[in-house]
């Protein structure tokens, strides 16, 4: 089997809060066209590794590659303009804004103006909630219309690659349903993804691969459908025995 | 005299130089959570700028209007420049430091800038020449009755134009919209693309340039330009923002009206309701005293700057958020 060219690889990336080292080292690898996940439980430095690779906390040691790129620490404002986009822990939508204010935002690097109406439309298609309100403030909205929201945002900005930090967090069951359908979706047009998940079942069976983290390390790596047979996985993650 | 019309004309003057100045404090301080006690200087260095260059064109037969045009728009491009020099040198180094540092530091940068401005343009008052006559107009047909002239005119249209125009940019543009984004969660903002470093500076230049033009009008109202100017017209309108809600738009704007309505009514009545000769009727000693003096007044309208802080002590006593403020007790 053929791997696909890498569009980001971490290089024994690093990343530490003061004395805590949070992330130790970690290799991953995340080939064009792929949706590749990263589980782990609560605490396990998944969140961290992706503020290490968006800039939003400074990395300690190891490189952040993109696209044949060196952007380690690179402001993440910078990184949206390459296509790197990420949408963040507990779906950071701008309350105080209107829904079709954020969509706005999440366009904020382009100025194509036709092609930006266009993605919206599509967008406002793709989630018909959205469009019924979009004159109200993202505040208004419940947790899995904001995530959608979260999503169709960073979407707006048209990235090669997005990282989704636990997008199914606090949602009803239904709702995470959903979210994953709209995350396949969006990794189906093309787009390639990193998915941090504490929902180690539904992530693997999106996902082509998957990462296994553990205090810092990665612990399992490897085809997403083996890692949901491999015993050590069933018996940490999926509640099997 | 219709005093009440009167000292509501004076008032509404008076507060929407307030509610412009107070714009810079809450815009400023929606982004970055910063009181920038500076902003004061910066009025008064717009008022300075404007006075050097009418001082220099008021011998040219320039058109009067055209000579203040001319000063105002130096004006604008030097308080943006120092605005944006305070942020960038100063704040800027201070946006992960504990509060009370940035604080301190404005503090420090309203002394620097009164000192720089006392070794520029000396300590004296500054009178402004007179290059538009003032002309009155009677609000009533009496004809002692209320007046407005034609510079408080120019200060209300001009204050109405830029609020609307600072309003369509915060509401209506692509810039407007970042700087609210940014205003709510700077580091969702930059995931978005949005150089935060860049629109916070540029918010600090726009409210400078709302200074700058501040400072002209007050200039231009009282005729006169003083190094310390801007201390209690910063406090004033600082307090004009906390009324209406610090860190919001409109509550600026009500709140620097309304606080200019306060300080004027009270100006124009405090005299009358602490007329001593009021309680004749009870004491003889006053009434002996008062067919002399019928004026026995305990305060008299130099106790106009009392008002602003009564408003404001009044607010964070009975509604810390302000009116229009829905921003959470913590941070303010």
């Amino acid at each position: 089997m053929d791997d696909p060219p890498p569009l980001l690889v971490l290089d024994k990336l690093a990343v530490a809060y003061g004395e805590i080292r949070a992330v130790k080292g970690i290799d991953v690898v995340v080939g064009k066209g792929e949706l590749v996940c990263l589980i782990g439980a609560n605490g396990a430095g998944k969140t961290t590794t992706l503020k290490g690779i968006c800039g939003t906390q400074p990395v300690r040691s190891g490189t952040v590659r993109y696209d044949g790129e060196d952007i380690t620490g690179m402001a993440s404002f910078r990184l949206v303009r390459k296509g790197l986009v990420m949408v963040p822990e507990g779906r950071g939508v701008f309350g105080g804004l209107t829904i079709e204010e954020n969509l706005g935002m999440g366009a904020y690097i382009r100025s194509d103006r036709a092609g930006i109406a266009e993605d919206l439309a599509r967008i406002y298609d793709l989630f018909p909630r959205l469009r019924e309100r979009r004159r109200q403030t993202a505040g208004t909205l419940s947790g899995g219309e904001q995530q959608m929201l979260a999503i169709g945002r960073a979407m707006m900005a048209r990235p090669r690659l997005l990282l989704l930090d636990e997008p199914s967090m606090g949602l009803a069951p239904l709702m995470v349903q959903k979210v994953f359908e709209t995350v396949l979706a969006v990794a189906k047009s093309g787009v390639t993804i990193l998915l941090i998940e504490q929902n180690a079942k539904l992530a693997l069976e999106v996902s082509s691969r998957g990462y296994v983290m553990e205090s810092g390390e990665i612990t399992l790596e490897g085809d997403a459908r083996a890692l949901l047979r491999d015993p050590k996985v069933r018996a940490a993650y999926l509640g099997a025995a | 005299m219709d005093i009440f019309l009167q000292q509501l004309v004076n008032g509404l003057t008076l507060g929407s130089v307030y509610a412009i100045v107070a714009l810079g404090y809450t815009m400023v301080y929606g982004i970055v959570q910063l009181i920038n006690f500076a902003h004061g200087e910066v009025v008064m260095i717009g008022a300075m700028v404007a006075y050097t260059v009418i001082s220099m064109l008021a011998a040219t037969h320039l058109p009067p209007l055209a000579i203040v045009t001319i000063a105002t728009l130096a004006a604008i491009p030097v308080c943006m420049t120092v605005g944006y020099l305070l942020e960038r040198v100063a704040y800027r180094p201070l946006r992960r430091a504990p509060r009370l540092a940035p604080l301190i530091t404005a503090i420090g940068l309203s002394i620097i800038l009164q000192n720089l401005a006392l070794l520029i343009w000396s300590r004296a008052p500054l009178p402004y020449p007179q290059v538009i006559t003032t002309v009155s107009y009677s609000l009533t047909s009496h004809p002692n009755g209320a007046t407005i002239t034609n510079v408080q005119v120019a200060i209300l249209v001009m204050s109405a134009l830029m609020m609307t125009g600072l309003m369509l940019l915060i509401y209506r543009t692509k810039l407007g919209v970042a700087m609210r984004a940014t205003a709510q969660n700077q580091s969702v903002a930059g995931l978005m693309g949005i150089d935060i470093n860049r629109v916070i500076a540029i918010t600090f230049a726009i409210g400078a340039g709302l200074a700058a033009v501040a400072g002209v009008m007050v200039g231009s109202y009282y005729g006169v330009a003083h190094y310390q100017m801007g201390f209690i017209l910063g406090l004033k309108a600082f307090s004009a923002a906390v009324l209406g809600g610090i860190g919001n738009m409109a509550g600026a704007m009500l709140g620097g009206l309304l606080l200019g309505i306060i300080e004027a009514l009270g100006a124009g009545y405090v005299g009358d309701l602490t007329n001593l000769c009021q309680l004749s009727h009870w004491f003889g000693a006053i009434a002996e005293r008062c067919q002399t003096n019928p004026n026995l007044a305990l305060f008299g309208s130099n106790y106009q700057d009392v008002f602003a802080f009564l408003v404001l002590i009044a607010v964070l006593v009975f509604r810390p958020s302000g009116l229009l403020g829905e921003r959470v007790a913590d941070r303010a």
